[in-house]
């Protein structure tokens, strides 16, 4: 099935950032009809590779070589033209244009009079039925589901005649069943001659669906395996370098309830975010909120953060009823600590200082008749960078030179250093890397055992098994009901992301 | 009431709706195409202005009328450059620079008449295009006056409406200024360049201006004067919201728009000293506000309309 | 060639940049003062002794520097929120026209000690009052407030031409439209005597150091500037986007109002149609060129004073257009823009 002419040869490929050296003398070769996997953490320089074999970047060394014909560096027309294709991660689609127009972009000459839009629709139609791939070439892009829009961007690789696929991330906003079903699609493309590259930092799935695995650390290929012929766990070895455990959480007796939720409907925009939700948050333990990314999480946390009104429904706070809406300023004089979902929007105003994001959301109690205590912001700012070891940074500098992970740190310490009753972590460790996410996850177990309730909104099952006590998943906007962890498994857990326990509820009642 | 259907009624309104819409069609379109590629160009007022001196001053030195016409819409382009460089290589706030070029486009434009005509009792004229009756279709009853005696860059401003809304939605050229428009990015990856794009829109979208400001000066005038544009510029800007960023709809909306000017303009005189004039020339900036409170709210705005564009960063 | 942004900020480069920004357009205009045949060095130097060559040209650089300051700062304080508040024009005239309006009609037979601050505050009021239309257009209707700022610039002259046209028209001024005189009593009092020079002057150099304590010290300063930087942050955090808009449109319309009413009380005694050479416009420029400082306003509003007053001297002296100011003063936001570029990130090859 695979033949032994490489179709595509990286070749001593090394790229410097600044001081960083994303990519240091990567080589690697991928054969027709197979699929190779890129494994490797965040900042293992994937990303920055792929970006070189598109052309998006210029590397400072090394050569692509496709078909033994050496590709020019820097243009992504020529990649385009070498018959390589890009799935990027985040999408590269235009929500307003249709699902042709997205796919046709760019591969009529620019000055052509008219765009030929019967042929292209066909063409179109014609792959998408070979691979399985159905979508309206009419629907506007932005009204399609995040699994729909990974199609239409599938279907623009192919609809360039691309030979070398390359997928990046693919099922970061996949449920587990797209997952599946994107895998079958992935090995039908191989079985006919394309050849995939993709990239992930899932081992399971690196398994399932790989022929053959490249291993990146640090900007170095360090290890190359046949699928057959490896296991996971030497696979996490390789890719972390170290044994870098995360922490567990232990045995504890939860205490009262401390947040409960009863039929708490959220409308947004017109559109029914979160429909009757129900949960309980003890203190003291961790409660997990599952679920793919885009199914009402993001309200869920805004909601409870207080950027965001219920239309409906209860909640009751240390026991009692919330009148109207939450007020940010409530929320945060009531002890709930709050980590956003996305930490460089949300969570830090990257152009102020450390000291001033530390107290911002605190300002009322560092300031006095309306001016700002900087003095005492300062050394607030100092404690957490001490005590939650937030590293590139002093109380003065730009919030923005702080890498990820410390930026996770510095917003983690400002939230837990005064011991709040509540912590709301919205995908506390999304892209951060294994180090970090430890450190993270330490954090939050550490909270746990002093008596804070944890609502952990997360779409990554690993982390949710590993630190909740009661888990629900969250699909379309509907919360399931809670399972204990020691129920939980991946395999019950992917069902209920998929929303199976829905169909059960119905005939139960 | 009898009054308001005499205007309606009367040919010469109708005439005038074309020639108020002209530099308004122009400039709707020049500033539609800037946005479509992600670019608010809000040098359109001082471009303007500066077309309008530029076409005027050639045609005094002696050019001819399509000649003028031609250098205040290179002229235009060259401002429009001048807005590139700074928002698209130097990826500097849209509305800033824009601002900047207004108040360097009007101020040059100023010194630049001043140097060229020195200050004389009444402003220096030139002969401005003349009407052209269309055969035929200008000899039909009330429609032909109405429509179809109209100076030649009408008649241009109308077909280049017609050409706009072709290109944009028609050809890959036009999908390629829109996908630039919504996501640049994804412009880039499917292997065309987005800076590129940007500056070629914002070029030929300030060339327009430059004509609409020309059409003041070498159609509807026949004189240059300070201030002359009268925030025409910014009412385009107003009616690419109204129009949905649609170049047909900017054609219509401009009329709309010109309709309403007219039919004050003419019903000022009617009124006589009635009501203060000022009331009536109030019309047009508020209408202008009244249609973008209406619109912004539903208008699909290109969504990298003022995100600079920088290659490697998201 | 591409750009990388620079991770620290030397604080010389940053001092420096306005002083880069306004030799670049100097020498940027002294091209077309060039091809206008002039020496353009004699031109610069008459430009500097006009505005400050003698006792009575420094006083009128000051007196017209000082509702550039006022509108400077309208800009400054808006723009630093990221509340585009381009109508300093518009809100200047408003303020100009009640304050005319308040004294001739209602408050003119007050003493001064009254008079004078009551006016000072009706004229801001104005100007709030234009500025929280397109703000509550904004939070309402999502509508850009760049153009309709701009728009009502327009309808604000044609409302103040109307009224000296009308209800508030001089019947002294021989038909001309000026509006009606303000009392004595409102006049702002001198600086200088024999000069135009007036308390004005001391009110915007004092509103500017508040200003900037306000910005520095205050937790509205600090909310402001976060929902400036990045408002889902600022939301996030906690700062009442709107409220906090709400506030900095009143200040900033304020103080341009308040430049309308200072430049009436100071200065002419009553309104006409050309009673702003565009302050309001040179104003956006002055904030760009101050990098939005407060204390930098005033220095800023002071450069384009002198580029104003020195260039009238000039012009007539040398018969280069006086509106070789306007074309330096416009080139220098266009500098400086650059010149803040530069700071914020280098070229690499």
């Amino acid at each position: 099935m695979t033949s032994p002419i490489p179709v595509l040869d990286i070749v001593g490929v090394s790229k410097r950032f600044g001081s960083n050296l994303a990519n240091d003398d990567i080589s690697l070769s991928l054969a027709k009809g197979e699929i190779l996997a890129l494994l490797g953490e965040n900042g293992a320089g994937k990303t920055t590779l792929m970006s070189i074999l598109f052309g998006h970047y210029v590397q400072d060394k090394g050569q692509v070589l496709i078909d033994g014909v050496a590709l020019p560096p820097g243009k992504p027309r020529a990649a385009i033209r070498a018959g390589i294709g890009m799935v990027h991660q985040h999408f590269s689609l235009a929500a307003n244009l249709t699902v042709l127009e997205n796919v046709t972009t760019g591969t009529e000459s620019l000055w052509s009079v008219a765009s030929r839009r019967s042929e292209a629709r066909e063409k179109l139609l014609a792959i998408s039925r070979r691979f399985g791939l159905t979508v309206d070439p009419d629907a506007r892009l932005g009204d399609l589901s995040v699994g729909e829009q990974q199609r239409v961007e599938i279907l623009k690789a192919l609809y360039n005649d691309a030979r070398i696929l390359v997928l990046d991330e693919p099922t970061a906003v996949l449920t587990q069943v797209e997952a599946e079903t994107l895998f079958a699609t992935l090995k039908d493309m191989a079985a006919q001659g394309l050849s995939l590259i993709f990239i992930s930092h899932k081992l399971d799935e690196v398994m399932a669906a790989a022929d053959r695995i490249v291993v990146l650390r640090g900007g170095r290929h360090v290890a190359e395996r046949r699928a057959k012929d490896t296991s996971k766990a030497e696979l996490a070895e390789l890719m972390v370098g170290r044994t870098v455990t995360r922490p567990v959480r232990e045995a504890s007796t939860p205490g009262e309830i401390v947040l409960e939720a009863a039929a708490v409907s959220v409308r947004a925009q017109g559109v029914d975010v979160l429909k009757a939700v129900d949960f309980r948050l003890r203190a003291g333990e961790v409660l997990g909120i599952i679920g793919v990314s885009g199914n009402g999480q993001g309200a869920l946390a805004q909601l409870l953060s207080g950027t965001l009104a219920r239309t409906s429904g209860d909640l009751i706070l240390f026991g009692t009823p919330v009148e109207d809406r939450l007020s940010v300023a409530d929320v945060v004089a009531s002890g709930i600590g709050r980590i956003p979902e996305d930490r460089n929007r949300e969570g830090a105003i990257g152009e102020m200082a450390i000291w001033e994001n530390a107290i911002l959301e605190r300002v009322a109690d560092y300031s006095r008749r309306g001016l700002v205590d900087r003095k005492a912001g300062k050394a607030f700012a100092s404690r957490i960078i001490d005590q939650f070891d937030v590293r590139g940074g002093t109380p003065t500098s730009r919030t923005r030179l702080l890498s990820g992970g410390n930026m996770q740190k510095l917003i983690l310490g400002r939230n837990l250093i005064n011991r709040p009753r509540i912590l709301l972590a919205a995908q506390p460790a999304r892209g951060l890397d294994e180090g970090a996410v430890a450190a993270v996850h330490e954090r939050i177990l550490e909270a746990r055992r002093a008596g804070t309730a944890v609502l952990l909104i997360s779409e990554d099952l690993d982390e949710v098994m590993a630190l909740a006590d009661r888990i629900q998943a969250i699909v379309g906007g509907r919360l399931s009901p809670p399972i204990t962890a020691e129920e939980a498994s991946a395999q019950k857990l992917g069902l209920m992301m998929a929303g199976e326990w829905q169909a059960e509820q119905t005939h139960a009642v | 009431m009898s009054a308001v259907l005499d205007i309606l009624a009367s040919a010469g309104l109708w005439a005038a709706v074309l020639r108020i819409a002209t530099p308004l069609i122009l400039g709707t379109l020049g500033a539609l195409l800037c946005e479509r590629s992600g670019v608010l160009n809000l040098g359109i007022e001082g471009i303007m202005t500066f077309g309008a001196m530029i076409g005027w001053l050639s045609v005094y030195n002696g050019a001819d009328l399509w000649t003028g016409f031609l250098i205040a819409a290179l002229a235009g382009g060259l401002f429009g450059a001048l807005h590139a460089l700074l928002t698209v290589t130097l990826g500097l706030s849209q509305h800033v620079s824009g601002l900047g070029v207004t108040l360097f486009a009007s101020s040059f434009s100023y010194y630049v008449f001043r140097l060229a005509v020195p200050v004389a009792g009444s402003p220096p004229t030139i002969v401005p295009f003349k009407p052209i009756a269309i055969p035929g279709l200008s000899d039909l009853p009330f429609i032909g006056p109405a429509f179809f005696v109209q100076t030649p860059p009408t008649y241009l401003a109308i077909l280049l409406a017609l050409l706009l809304a072709y290109v944009v939605f028609r050809t890959p050229l036009g999908l390629a200024i829109r996908m630039t428009g919504e996501n640049p990015h994804a412009a880039e990856a499917q292997g065309i360049n987005p800076m590129a794009v940007r500056y070629g829109a914002v070029i030929a979208g300030s060339a327009l201006m430059g004509m609409a400001g020309a059409f003041l000066t070498l159609s509807a005038f026949n004189s240059f004067f300070p201030t002359m544009v009268q925030g025409r510029g910014w009412i385009c800007i107003a009616l690419v919201v109204f129009s949905s960023w649609r170049p047909g709809r900017a054609l219509v909306g401009a009329l709309l728009f010109a309709f309403f000017d007219g039919f004050q303009l003419r019903l000022q005189t009617t009124l006589g000293g009635a009501v203060p004039y000022q009331l009536f020339l109030m019309i047009p900036y508020i209408l202008s506000i009244a249609a973008l409170a209406v619109m912004a709210r539903r208008a699909r705005v290109p969504q990298a309309l003022m995100q600079p564009y920088r290659r490697g960063e998201r | 060639m591409r750009f990388e942004r620079r991770e620290h900020r030397p604080l010389a480069l940053v001092l420096l940049t306005p002083v880069m920004a306004i030799v670049a357009a100097l020498a940027l205009s002294g091209i077309l003062i060039a091809i206008a045949g002039a020496p353009v060095l004699e031109a610069y130097w008459r430009i500097l002794t006009g505005a400050f060559g003698s006792r009575l040209s420094t006083t009128e650089t000051l007196t017209r520097a000082t509702p550039l300051m006022l509108t400077g700062l309208a800009a400054a304080v808006a723009f630093r929120a990221r509340l585009w508040n381009i109508g300093a024009e518009g809100q200047l005239y408003l303020g100009a026209i009640a304050v005319a309006a308040a004294s001739s009609h209602l408050l003119g037979g007050l003493p001064a000690a009254i008079q004078i601050p009551a006016l000072l505050a009706i004229g801001a009021l104005a100007g709030m009052l234009l500025l929280l239309v397109p703000l509550w257009l904004r939070l309402r209707f999502s509508v850009d407030e760049v153009v309709t700022t701009l728009l009502l610039n327009f309808v604000a002259v044609l409302f103040v031409s109307m009224l000296i046209d009308t209800v508030l028209k001089d019947p002294t001024a021989f038909g001309w439209p000026q509006s009606q005189s303000v009392a004595d009593a409102a006049m702002l009092p001198k600086l200088l005597a024999r000069s135009r020079l007036h308390i004005g002057l001391g009110l915007a150099v004092v509103l500017a150091f508040i200003l900037q304590f306000v910005q520095q010290r205050t937790v509205f300063g600090l909310r402001s500037r976060a929902a400036g930087l990045n408002p889902a942050g600022a939301v996030f955090a906690g700062v009442p986007l709107g409220r906090t808009l709400v506030v900095v449109a009143c200040i900033s319309g304020g103080l341009a109002g308040l430049a309308g009413a200072v430049e009436v009380m100071g200065v002419k005694g009553y309104v006409t149609t050309d009673l702003s050479p565009g302050y309001g416009y040179s104003g956006i420029v002055v904030a760009m060129l101050a990098n939005l400082n407060p204390l930098g306003v005033v220095l800023a509003a002071l450069f384009t004073a002198t580029m104003f007053v020195g260039a009238d001297g000039m012009s007539r002296a040398m018969h280069i257009p006086s509106y070789i100011a306007d074309v330096t003063v416009a080139l220098s936001l266009l500098t400086m823009l650059t010149a803040i570029f530069f700071t914020q990130y280098r070229i690499r090859r």
